[in-house]
């Protein structure tokens, strides 16, 4: 795949490439194949979650996400790879990641967002570590392999049964509500950095005092999305009519 | 010029990345643009459908904002025999308005997804406009008399008194100013549980069908209190959902035909005379994927997001990310025609991911003869390929080259490191102006083409 290589710059996107072999020189490239692959998953479930929040989710889209979702886990599972991602998911390891999320998100224009991106992956693993206070290290991979599936089902059903799915719904929220105040220094800050913290407290929203200027959600989206455009604008406007929706939810359950 | 084309190639399904048979001859010359022109764009404005009529004298747009405008080609002067006739403002109505889900706490946009017109049959235009939910169809009329000098009320509507009547007249016509009204004479509402994606009027001119995410419904155009449901894709367990219904279309002639696109990047041809539901598909067209260029992004960019048969009702033409794919309805194992969109992105897959534009659903047509396809790009660009002569032109639409009969110049991605002077590299391209929505005139070389809020309309340079 020449057109990958553009400049002499070595960019391993793993477009159709592979290369996990048990040889020394297969072992030093598995890491960043792998930590691209688990970069992906966490937009993944992002992109997942976030959709879930919106007024409108595109099926389209989050069937597509959820089968990326679902293929990585599939090959990760395969691989043997997921019991080791999460091994070394405690300490160090989350630094490596965010390079390797630098690398394979960036291109020259994107330089600017190179400061967000790093987010992904250490959101996803709070939302990890979220799971694991249920129990061991262990049973955090079976809940955080069901996760995404609880999101997808919670997501389908939603639009089918939405009065029976509300719950399912408010713990989606509370689980990501819960992730976001887990912040841990730098990454999740430089994406939320000018929310103002009482969003996320439940008697604020409750209160409808989140109409003040920063929309912590809304700013969120522009950073994934980059460059900005319309559509994260129009995102940010219909927000504002999204949480009154989440609140009379909330409120009703 | 001889260049010499192996035929071969075509029935081999060849992939052409474009270039191969040189620049199209047709060159194309700005004729006019619709929309506003400063930078902030309104969301409403952005124009989310194109669509020529059967006679290509109306072109209707629909947007964001739930409106359609319809415009009406002037009819050519006589003292300009050459210039072509312009495209002014015949209608404008409010089409959709928003709406809200109680039921499930959800908005329902106004956003026009699709404007399908119907043949005409007497003085007035008729058209189908839909949204997410509902479909709606329009009567666009003109009224240019009125009656003057009735008995039982004076010119300004008051009531006379009937002791005061004298004499009865019989009313006159009179004309007047021309006024074009709009009128909804159907709504097809509650059908749709999921996303309306297309409309699709039948050859019978008496059905036609809606299709969303999961489900096609078939309509008499008469009746709006019932349809009949003739696909269902959707699981019993909705966990298991993997694949989408994308587009729909009837064929042009075979009033029982009809094919839906998958965002698996499979085709089904379905024949309703079979059974009265066609989850059974008749044909089924997928080509086989190419494990070298297998990816996580593979499923995603092979999910078709238009499917389009040719006028001669032979071929179909689908368009999925990168490419646009001409079938022949005869071979199901791969297409007949492979044309490259814009390959340079497949190595920027992810940051297209990362920003959502690897989900934008490009729409691709035909021309009168089909003998030439259209499909939209980033970067204001679009994408001509003829058929026959393997040619294809990249073209832009914008304000610079918006001068009353300047000829478009053909634009150039730089692919490799060096950039040569008029060439624009790929980190340099816009992807918030994104063609979505292109449209062909029936007959003639005249193109709409619709880049956010604004709509150009080229047409063929006339020698």
């Amino acid at each position: 795949m020449d057109t990958m290589f553009v400049r002499g710059l070595k960019r391993k996107c793993f477009d159709g490439e592979e290369d996990i072999e048990g040889t020394l020189a297969g072992i030093k490239a598995v890491p960043s194949y792998n930590l691209q692959r688990q970069s992906l998953l966490d937009m993944s479930l992002v992109k997942l979650q976030l959709c879930h929040m919106l007024v409108e989710p595109n099926l389209c889209r989050s069937v597509l996400i959820a089968n990326t979702v679902r293929q990585i886990q599939e090959e990760m599972t395969q691989d043997g790879t997921w019991q080791m991602i999460n091994a070394q998911n405690t300490g160090q390891a989350s630094l490596d990641r965010l390079v390797s999320t630098d690398i394979l998100c960036r291109s020259s224009g994107d330089q600017a967002e190179g400061k967000h991106v790093p987010a992904y992956g250490t959101f996803n693993k709070d939302f990890e570590s979220d799971q694991a206070q249920d129990g061991s290290e262990t049973m955090s991979t079976a809940s955080s392999v069901q996760a995404p599936r609880n999101l997808q089902s919670n997501m389908w059903e939603e639009m089918e049964n939405p009065q029976e799915n509300k719950g399912n719904f408010q713990k989606s929220l509370d689980q990501i509500f819960e992730t976001l105040e887990n912040k841990s220094p730098n990454s999740v800050e430089d994406l939320f950095s000018e929310v103002d913290n009482s969003y996320y407290d439940l008697d604020t929203m409750l209160t409808g005092m989140m109409t003040n200027t920063k929309m912590g959600h809304c700013d969120s989206l522009e950073t994934f999305s980059s460059p900005t455009n319309t559509a994260s604008n129009s995102n940010c406007k219909s927000d504002l009519n999204d949480l009154d929706h989440i609140v009379e939810i909330l409120v009703e359950s | 010029m001889g260049r010499a084309r192996l035929r071969v190639a075509v029935g081999a399904g060849a992939a052409r990345a474009g270039g191969d048979g040189g620049s199209s001859d047709v060159q194309w010359c700005f004729l006019q643009v619709k929309g506003a022109i400063d930078e902030d764009v309104a969301e409403a404005d952005i124009i989310s459908t194109v669509e020529f009529n059967y006679t290509g004298d109306l072109l209707a747009t629909g947007d964001k904002g739930g409106r359609v405008v319809i415009f009406q080609r002037e009819q050519e002067p006589k003292t300009r025999p050459l210039s072509r006739g312009e495209y002014n403002v015949y209608s404008t109505f409010q089409s959709h308005e928003p709406e809200f889900d109680y039921l499930k706490s959800l908005e329902i946009e106004e956003k026009i997804n699709k404007i399908r017109w119907l043949p005409q049959q007497n003085a007035a235009h008729f058209l189908l406009s839909t949204n997410d939910k509902t479909i709606k169809l329009w009567k666009i009329s003109e009224r240019d008399k009125r009656a003057e000098g009735y008995n039982l009320k004076e010119e300004d509507g008051r009531l006379r008194e009937p002791g005061r009547v004298t004499e009865l007249r019989v009313p006159t016509l009179k004309p007047m100013d021309l006024m074009v009204e709009a009128s909804p004479r159907r709504i097809f509402a509650n059908a749709h549980t999921y996303h309306i994606n297309s409309i699709s009027v039948n050859s019978d001119y008496a059905t036609y069908l809606s299709a969303d995410d999961l489900r096609i419904n078939l309509w008499h155009l008469e009746v709006t209190n019932r349809s009949f449901n003739i696909v269902d894709i959707k699981p019993a367990n909705m966990e298991e959902l993997t694949e989408v219904i994308t587009a729909a279309e009837f064929h042009p002639h075979q009033c029982n035909t009809f094919v839906y696109s998958s965002s698996k990047g499979t085709i089904r041809l379905c024949d309703m005379r079979s059974a009265a539901l066609c989850d059974q598909h008749a044909k089924f067209f997928e080509e086989p994927e190419d494990p070298s260029s297998r990816s996580f992004f593979s499923e995603i960019i092979s999910s078709i997001s238009d499917v389009k048969f040719s006028h001669n009702g032979r071929f179909m033409m689908t368009r999925d990310y990168l490419s646009v794919k001409v079938w022949d309805l005869n071979m199901e194992n791969k297409p007949v025609e492979t044309y490259q969109v814009h390959e340079y992105l497949r190595s920027k897959l992810c940051s297209l991911y990362e920003n959502d534009c690897i989900f934008d659903k490009f729409e691709c047509c035909w021309n009168g003869s089909d003998s030439t396809i259209m499909t939209g790009s980033y970067n204001n660009f679009f994408r001509t390929f003829e058929r026959d002569t393997l040619r294809d032109s990249t073209l832009e639409a914008s304000r610079e080259s918006s001068k009353p009969r300047a000829i478009l110049k053909p634009r150039k991605v730089c692919t490799t490191g060096k950039r040569k002077k008029d060439e624009i590299s790929v980190d340099s391209l816009d992807f918030n102006k994104k063609i979505l929505h292109t449209a062909w005139h029936p007959m003639d070389n005249i193109i709409a083409v619709a880049a956010t809020n604004n709509l150009y309309l080229f047409q063929e340079k006339m020698n």
